[in-house]
């Protein structure tokens, strides 16, 4: 046990090595220069001499390989490095930008949880009926729409039309209502079809069957199914983390969201790489860390996956 | 058994109305500089956010060009790219899945590796990332996608090939002395085309959502170029003022990436029924 968990280790850290250096290679290897970036919304006439003397302080004239080195070693310390933007640590921007993303996710991931188990679960068990077959067009629907796209005809109907909710997020109640919508309304259109299978396939185990003929009553048989499908819950939410976490960069860009999103957008277009990095190691680290983690539940909750 | 062909039938149906949907969205864009009697980047000075009228159907935008008009182009370079980035993705995805299934050993362990380390990438952070950094432009979007997207072609094309190479009608293929290369293109291709086809048809809802939410972030196409996207995020700016310079692109992106996805759908269907 304790030899697999190494394994696995090892191998997220050989991933998240593979996946960083290939960034850091794309920026060096892109089009547009930090320094340039830097002394232009400075606004400082741009030389030779002192976009050379820029670089130099930046460290952008290392050869490539030393600076993907240097980097990393700091990143195993700890140090994320300073922002070549403001001169700012990157840490705890990327700390600050990560908590306002987390409590964005979170809860629009409860809500399209709690909204998709009622609808998943419901329309599972009346097979065929009408709310099953209105569920599914409006899973089906929900799944087919970007988030950017409900996210302006949320901002025309209930800012505009309607004038409820501010158009930027402020950070208070009011302010998170859209950006969530927006985040969970796809989500819901994928909860909702994968929970239903789930109890789909509960329904037809034998244990089912078995109830049945005791005669055991409806309900009683459905709270069991319910229980037996929560079990996949977390494989569930597993799938839908990539989808998530790149929903809200978009979501927090439209917002303005403070989030760690709105930071890597800011800072894609100021070419500043060391947020860049921070955000694609972070970011890589929780999918992979959830993906691994839903695997090892998954064996552990049913042995048999291990074997076949 | 009735109920079986019928279902069977339904299921034909559904996929000959799809498909022709898929298909009208196609030409509609293909022939747009027929049906659209306007230039889709000709400004106008004088009817600058025009209401939907004779002339201008869908109304005009900010700089005066005609919405209709670049929907219609739009909708080209919205599908024109989705459907050469899933292609491109179909091909790659499949001809690395080939070989590493035939040949298996060291290959197929170099590949599947590569393929599993790829999985570990979140597709749309990646995707925005890599846009952002190659700066915008169409090709960067799709390169950008494209990085994450081969993997799923190429995983089903091995484990087809797997089961293919060990049927009996390869095995003589090989007795009568054919090379590797005529068994994978006679053989192996024509048997595991129809399950890859359907992935990549699947694929082409997402890849749509993904490459006009990256222009709509600005890391796609460039403007003035038509592109849903791209359109409906310039005229979100003013949509107080115009909104049918938001609220028709965003139904052509609607409509078309349900067409697709349901295409999708019913395809998956058809293959189970059949």
């Amino acid at each position: 046990m304790i030899r697999n968990i190494l394994k696995k280790i090892a191998e997220i850290v050989l991933i998240l090595v593979i996946l960083s250096f290939f960034v850091f290679l794309l920026l060096y290897i892109a089009p547009g220069d930090p320094a340039e970036k830097r002394l232009t919304s400075q606004g400082v006439a741009i030389t030779k001499q002192v976009l050379d003397a820029e670089r130099e302080r930046l460290g952008l004239l290392k050869p490539f390989l030393v600076r993907y080195g240097e980097w990393l070693l700091s990143v195993i310390r700890g140090d994320f490095g300073i922002s070549f933007k403001d001169d700012m640590p990157v840490a705890p921007k990327l700390y600050k930008g990560l908590l306002n993303t987390f409590f964005l996710a979170f809860t629009s991931l409860s809500v399209s949880l709690t909204v998709s188990f009622i609808l998943g679960v419901s329309s599972a068990l009346r097979k065929d009926s009408m709310l099953d077959h209105a569920v599914r067009i409006y899973s089906f629907i929900a799944n087919s729409l970007p988030n950017f796209l409900i996210s302006v005809l949320l901002m025309y109907f209930f800012c505009i039309k309607l004038n409820i909710f501010p158009v930027i997020a402020s950070g208070d109640i009011q302010g998170l209502v859209m950006p969530v919508l927006c985040l969970s309304i796809p989500m819901t259109g994928r909860f909702i079809r994968q929970i239903r299978t789930e109890v789909l396939n509960q329904m037809n185990e034998d244990y089912v069957m078995g109830m049945k003929c005791r005669g055991v009553k409806k309900h009683y048989i459905a709270l069991n199914i319910i229980r037996n499908s929560l079990g996949h819950i977390f494989t569930i939410v597993a799938i839908q983390i990539g989808t998530l976490m790149g929903g809200s960069v978009v979501i927090e860009a439209i917002f303005r969201w403070p989030g760690i999103g709105k930071l890597v957008m800011d800072s894609i277009s100021a070419r500043d790489y060391p947020v860049i990095m921070g955000f694609v190691l972070i970011m890589g680290t929780i999918y992979i860390v959830v993906n691994t983690l839903s695997d090892m539940l998954d064996k552990i909750l049913d042995p048999r996956i291990e074997k076949e | 058994m009735k109920k079986r062909i019928s279902r069977k039938k339904a299921v034909k149906i559904k996929l000959v109305i799809m498909a022709a949907l898929a298909l009208s969205v196609v030409f509609l864009t293909l022939f747009a500089g027929v049906i659209a009697k306007n230039d889709p980047y000709q400004t106008c000075a004088t009817s600058i956010r025009t209401a939907p009228c004779v002339d201008y159907p869908f109304g005009t935008d900010n700089l005066g060009r005609c919405i209709f008009a670049r929907v219609l182009y739009g909708g080209r370079t919205t599908i024109a790219a989705t459907f050469a980035l899933v292609f491109i993705s179909f091909a790659i995805g499949t001809v690395i899945g080939m070989v590493c299934g035939y040949y298996g050993g060291l290959i197929d362990r170099l590949l599947m590796r590569l393929a599993d380390i790829t999985l570990g990438f979140p597709q749309m952070v990646v995707a925005i990332a890599v846009a952002g950094i190659l700066g915008g432009g169409i090709k960067s979007a799709m390169i950008a996608l494209g990085i994450t997207m081969w993997v799923s072609f190429a995983r089903l094309a091995r484990s087809h090939t797997f089961s293919i190479r060990s049927a009996a009608f390869v095995q003589t293929a090989r007795f009568a002395g054919k090379n590797d290369a005529y068994i994978i293109m006679v053989h192996v291709f024509p048997n595991l085309l129809a399950p890859v086809l359907t992935n990549a048809l699947t694929q082409i809802g997402t890849t749509m959502i993904g490459l006009s939410g990256l222009s709509f972030l600005g890391l796609g196409v460039i403007p003035p170029a038509a592109e849903w996207g791209a359109m409906i995020s310039e005229a979100r700016a003013y949509i107080q003022i115009a909104p049918w310079a938001v609220i028709y692109p965003s139904v052509a992106t609607i409509i078309t990436i349900i067409i697709f996805n349901y295409l999708g759908d019913v395809i998956m269907d058809y293959r189970e029924v059949r």
